[in-house]
């Protein structure tokens, strides 16, 4: 069913557009809203889109690093100040979805996707949404929880910490397909260490649940205590706490919560997945 | 509904037409200007049978909104043979048994017609890497990485 194209100049138009429409969805690379539409999305009556630059913007010079929402993951991965996310973005797709698929729309990738994401969510992430009363910052974490309810706002930017150090910060993607393929489960974790103790430590998971999500029973088991052994079994054990992971062709939701403890053992002990 | 006006390059050639919105790239090239190289696999980013290059970059024509090629040149493999001559990609496929089925061929192709463009001397991880995204259920994949290389090193001894 052909669908109205609305083509604008300033995000701001965009958004507004955006927010007056419940049939309106925003296109952004095109992997997740084409899809949609090649499937006979009857939801869809107006696809939106913006022009505007600064959605292409990368922003490394501040203490958090700014990626516009239509940065794509090719872009990422050229990208040298952004090396600690290129793991991350290399895991995504093949080259052609690379060169489509943008960090703004990963944030709306159902499981199994959004990999990119599970990275944001341990590196204190946060996303700019554009509304009708201008930008506004919003923490990840808050915004999975409600990415549903968040139709007519309209995300122009992500940002992110650092790593702490290089070490600090880990991502795997696990795929049943070499070189690569669906998640079974994503995972991401960043340690900072101070005085040989983990303090802050963020764990994230993906394909455990609708969207990405924190494994905080992990966390916890790893505050304040130095990253050994009795540690790190401590955190495997508490991985699959509060997770909600779904049946699908690369899993079984029984299989994921299996062996989700084995692979955060395997990434935190820095062991070959 | 009214329909789009669209212009893009299709294989050095200009091409004028409208369009519903809401259509992808694929179906522009397949139905409207009987371009049927490439092919529709899964319609979600998949499959790889549609690649095409943009503007040099690989990228899926069946995720690609046609409004968004505007202005911008489409590479086909229709149109990388120069004349009758089968570019140096087509003729190593052939002669390495690299196409079984021949449905992911057009894609593959493509895909590493986008590597041998930027990178003409790719390691083999290079070659496994760039055709990551497109999936063949006959070959195996050895014989497609085998002449990507052979065409590779074709292109270097005629360059």
């Amino acid at each position: 069913m052909p669908v109205t194209v609305k083509t604008f100049q300033a995000v701001s138009e965009a958004a507004s557009a955006l927010s007056s429409d419940r049939a309106a969805r925003y296109l952004g690379g095109g992997t997740l809203v084409m899809r949609d539409l090649n499937e006979g999305d009857v939801s869809i009556a107006t696809v939106i889109r913006a022009t505007d630059r600064t959605l292409q913007s990368i922003d490394v010079a501040g203490a958090r690093i700014r990626i516009g929402a239509g940065v794509t993951f090719a872009r990422v991965l050229a990208e040298r100040d952004l090396a600690f996310l290129h793991p991350a973005a290399r895991s995504i797709g093949g080259p052609a979805v690379r060169n489509m698929g943008t960090v703004g729309g990963n944030l709306f990738a159902p499981a199994p996707f959004g990999d990119f994401t599970v990275a944001l969510l341990v590196l204190d992430g946060m996303v700019a949404l554009q509304g009708g009363f201008g930008v506004r910052d919003m923490p990840i974490e808050e915004f999975l929880q409600s990415r549903d309810r968040q139709a007519g706002a309209l995300v122009v930017a992500v940002s992110c910490i650092r790593p702490a150090s290089a070490d600090a910060f880990r991502y795997r993607k696990i795929a049943r397909i070499k070189p690569k393929g669906g998640s079974v489960i994503t995972l991401a974790a960043h340690l900072p260490q101070s005085g040989g103790r983990v303090t802050g430590a963020r764990i994230a998971l993906g394909s455990m649940a609708p969207t990405a999500v924190r494994a905080k029973a992990a966390e916890r088991a790893l505050e304040g205590r130095p990253l050994d052994a009795s540690a790190i079994s401590a955190a495997a054990a508490a991985a699959a706490e509060g997770t909600a992971p779904a049946d699908n062709s690369l899993a079984s939701a029984w299989y994921r919560r299996e062996v989700v403890g084995v692979h955060l053992r395997r990434l935190l002990s820095g062991q070959e997945s | 509904m009214a329909k789009t006006p669209l212009q893009f390059r299709h294989n050095g050639r200009d091409v004028a037409l409208f369009v519903d919105g809401g259509t992808n790239l694929l179906v522009v090239l397949r139905e409207m200007i009987s371009d049927v190289t490439p092919k529709f696999g899964c319609g979600q980013g998949g499959c790889g049978a549609c690649t095409v290059l943009i503007d040099g970059d690989a990228l899926l024509a069946c995720l690609t909104l046609a409004e968004a090629v505007e202005g911008r040149a489409v590479e086909t493999l229709d149109g990388i043979k120069t004349g009758p001559n089968l570019h140096p990609l087509q003729r190593a496929f052939a002669e390495g048994f690299a196409a079984q089925c021949g449905y992911c061929t057009p894609g593959m192709l493509m895909a590493a017609k986008a590597l041998l463009d930027k990178i003409p001397q790719p390691s083999r991880e290079q070659v496994v890497e760039a055709i990551s995204g497109n999936i063949c259920r006959c070959t195996g994949y050895e014989p497609i990485i085998n002449a990507v290389l052979a065409a590779a090193a074709s292109l270097r001894a005629s360059a």
